[in-house]
């Protein structure tokens, strides 16, 4: 035992663990440091365990442009334990946008990016959005149908930028088009590009917190003033100040731990995302949908007018970072409560709705045209009239069926038809068919009187 | 000038020397590995003209998909390699190409045949069969491809993913 404290002693001494390591883990935080201070850490416990399972990964994955969705069936199908370390990639990628998300809106709602976290702030949303490019590389790298035809969703985006939209598009897939330099690409900015500059923003992220102290929990009416500050902080921290370990660093352990172990049980239980076909740009029976993660600036896309579309692929995103980027500037000082600063939490909670009602949509699609539709059963028509059941035939045939309900089947971009004859008249039916609309192909010069006499019958039989 | 000054002199000349020194090595290693980062913007796709069916296998009025490789295969491509068009036999003698990307988003789009309409599955885009928006988010019609006729073969001329600018 002595001999082992020997050993250990000569090499704290020469290798200044304690000397270093100490001093960060037992320093001093404000006490009352509860439940709302961890997700920070959880998201660096996401952080590492993405790092664990990519290096695991990247021992089974061909980075090639020929040989990844090979590899990655591989990875799924019969290497050991291939199909749970994906799912923790995966789950491990959701969680760390969940846990930086929540962690910026309790930043954001308890006002902790105020004097001297300015710094704070910046580089955490420098952080957020890496995590999201991280994301969205990684779902590049499932190389199927979804991820080839994603990487031209993200090319087209870029290509919006003015003067040098088309260029970086170019560099994005490493060329003109999909090819044998895309993946090696997405692969070089997934595994060594975007981490390096992770790194370099949460190490000074984290050196920040421990240089500024975590920011103590509010109190109504204890107004921050910059000229004090620093000296109330370190003078509260000497008064009532507790050891970061173990006093506030169980709570961050356990809930690190919890959400590890939720990961690892999603992964096991729900598994992977499914490959779809594999990354042929030819095969284009093949319907692209983000992760969810994206899905809300999927949906964004679908919703937004037309005419101001292309100009907000590029002012959006620059607005939104330029806004999150001023926050500290615009105010630094005051007041820090949620409850003296309502404005705030009605916002943050605005944001959430937003974004979940966005996901929501996305999810649905309503604006994606079923293709998968089955033609109307007799049992969906209701009559035995065989112009009604022609016009039904055609009906289908036309496509109408891909974005108009009726009875139960279709589509959900148009309006539902199943008692369309109820609310317009034939003769409007016929406007709308003949003319078309915002959302719907004007099909005057595409079918034939006949046809549309046995369409219009049909319309006229939904009540 | 005394000792000191000289030496100061010295001093401030040797930091500049290795300050400049080492300023002019990350330079020329930068050279390289920015040229590989910047390599797509550098080299010149070439255009070639791909063989896509004999004349006999389209007909008149009928619109199909068709398969081809893009201009610069690498040999490491697999599958990516491939690019595709909707091509339709206009007259006896002369065709029409479609990219199959939405100008929306580049997602792929379908013919359906029936309906006479081309389709996006992402966000709802139709477009008439000369390629003219009829309904949904594209900006602009789609983007058309070069089709010739050599020697009974229908061949199209390889472009790269039309990428819709904001000017559109």
């Amino acid at each position: 035992m002595k001999l082992l404290k020997r050993i250990w002693h000569w090499i704290d001494d020469r290798s200044g663990l304690s000397e270093i390591f100490l001093p960060l883990i037992k320093h001093p935080v404000p006490p009352g440091s509860k439940w709302s201070y961890v997700f920070g850490s959880a998201t660096l416990f996401c952080l590492i365990l993405q790092i664990i399972t990519g290096v695991a990964l990247a021992l089974l994955y061909q980075p090639s442009s020929s040989g990844a969705y090979q590899s990655l069936k591989f990875i799924t199908d019969r290497a050991a334990f291939g199909s749970v370390l994906r799912g923790i990639h995966y789950f491990g990628a959701s969680g760390m946008i969940i846990m930086v998300g929540v962690h910026m809106m309790r930043v954001y709602i308890t006002a902790a990016y105020k004097y001297p976290r300015e710094m704070g702030w910046i580089t955490g949303v420098i952080l957020l959005f890496l995590t999201i490019a991280m994301g969205f590389t990684g779902q590049l790298l499932r190389w199927d149908s979804n991820g080839v035809w994603s990487s031209v969703v993200a090319a087209e985006q870029l290509g919006r930028i003015p003067l040098i939209g088309k260029p970086l598009a170019r560099l994005l897939l490493g060329g003109d088009t999909i090819g044998g330099h895309s993946l090696s690409r997405f692969f070089a900015y997934h595994v060594f590009i975007i981490p390096a500059i992770i790194f370099l923003f949460l190490g000074y992220h984290i050196m920040l917190v421990f240089r500024n102290g975590i920011s103590e929990p509010t109190k109504a009416g204890r107004l921050l003033d910059p000229k004090t500050y620093r000296q109330w902080y370190k003078d509260m921290l000497k008064k009532v100040g507790v050891p970061f370990w173990p006093y506030a660093g169980w709570r961050d352990l356990i809930f690190g731990a919890a959400t590890i172990i939720a990961i690892i049980i999603l992964a096991v239980v729900v598994g992977p995302p499914k490959l779809t076909q594999p990354p042929d740009p030819s095969m284009v029976y093949s319907q692209p949908k983000p992760d969810w993660y994206m899905l809300s600036i999927f949906s964004l896309f679908a919703l937004m007018p037309p005419r101001i579309e292309s100009y907000m692929i590029v002012i959006g995103p620059l607005l939104t970072i330029l806004l999150l980027l001023a926050l500290p500037f615009v105010s630094n000082k005051g007041e820090r409560s949620p409850r003296r600063r309502p404005w705030a939490v009605f916002g943050s909670v605005c944001v959430v709705i937003f974004v979940f009602s966005l996901f929501l949509e996305g999810e649905r699609a309503s604006w994606s045209p079923r293709f998968k539709t089955k033609p109307l059963r007799a049992a969906q028509i209701n009559s035995q009239d065989t112009t009604v059941i022609s016009g039904a035939a055609l009906f289908y045939k036309k496509g109408c069926l891909y974005c108009h309900k009726v009875n139960g089947s279709g589509g959900l971009n148009g309006p539902d038809l199943s008692h369309v004859a109820l609310r317009l008249s034939p003769d409007q039916m016929t406007i709308r068919i003949v003319n078309g609309g915002d959302n719907m192909p004007a099909y005057g010069g595409m079918i034939s009187n006949e046809q549309m006499q046995q369409i219009l019958t049909f319309l006229k039989s939904c009540r | 000038m005394n000792e000191t000054q000289e030496n100061q002199t010295r001093r401030s000349f040797l930091v500049k020397l290795s300050t400049g020194l080492a300023a002019i090595s990350a330079v020329i290693a930068a050279v390289p590995v920015l040229s590989s980062f910047f390599a797509p913007l550098l080299e010149k796709t070439p255009v070639q003209w791909r063989p896509v069916g004999d004349l006999s296998k389209f007909t008149v009025g009928d619109t199909m998909l068709v398969q081809f490789e893009n201009a610069d295969p690498e040999t490491w491509a697999g599958v990516t390699a491939h690019t595709a068009a909707w091509l339709r036999r206009d007259t006896e003698k002369s065709f029409t190409a479609f990219s199959a990307n939405c100008t929306h988003l580049g997602c792929p789009i379908r013919w359906e045949k029936d309906a006479q309409l081309f389709m996006c599955p992402c966000h709802g885009g139709v477009y008439y069969k000369d390629g003219s928006v009829a309904a949904g988010p594209p900006p602009k019609s789609l983007v058309k491809y070069k089709v010739r006729i050599n020697k009974n073969q229908v061949e199209i001329q390889t472009s790269p993913v039309p990428i819709t600018t904001i000017s559109a």
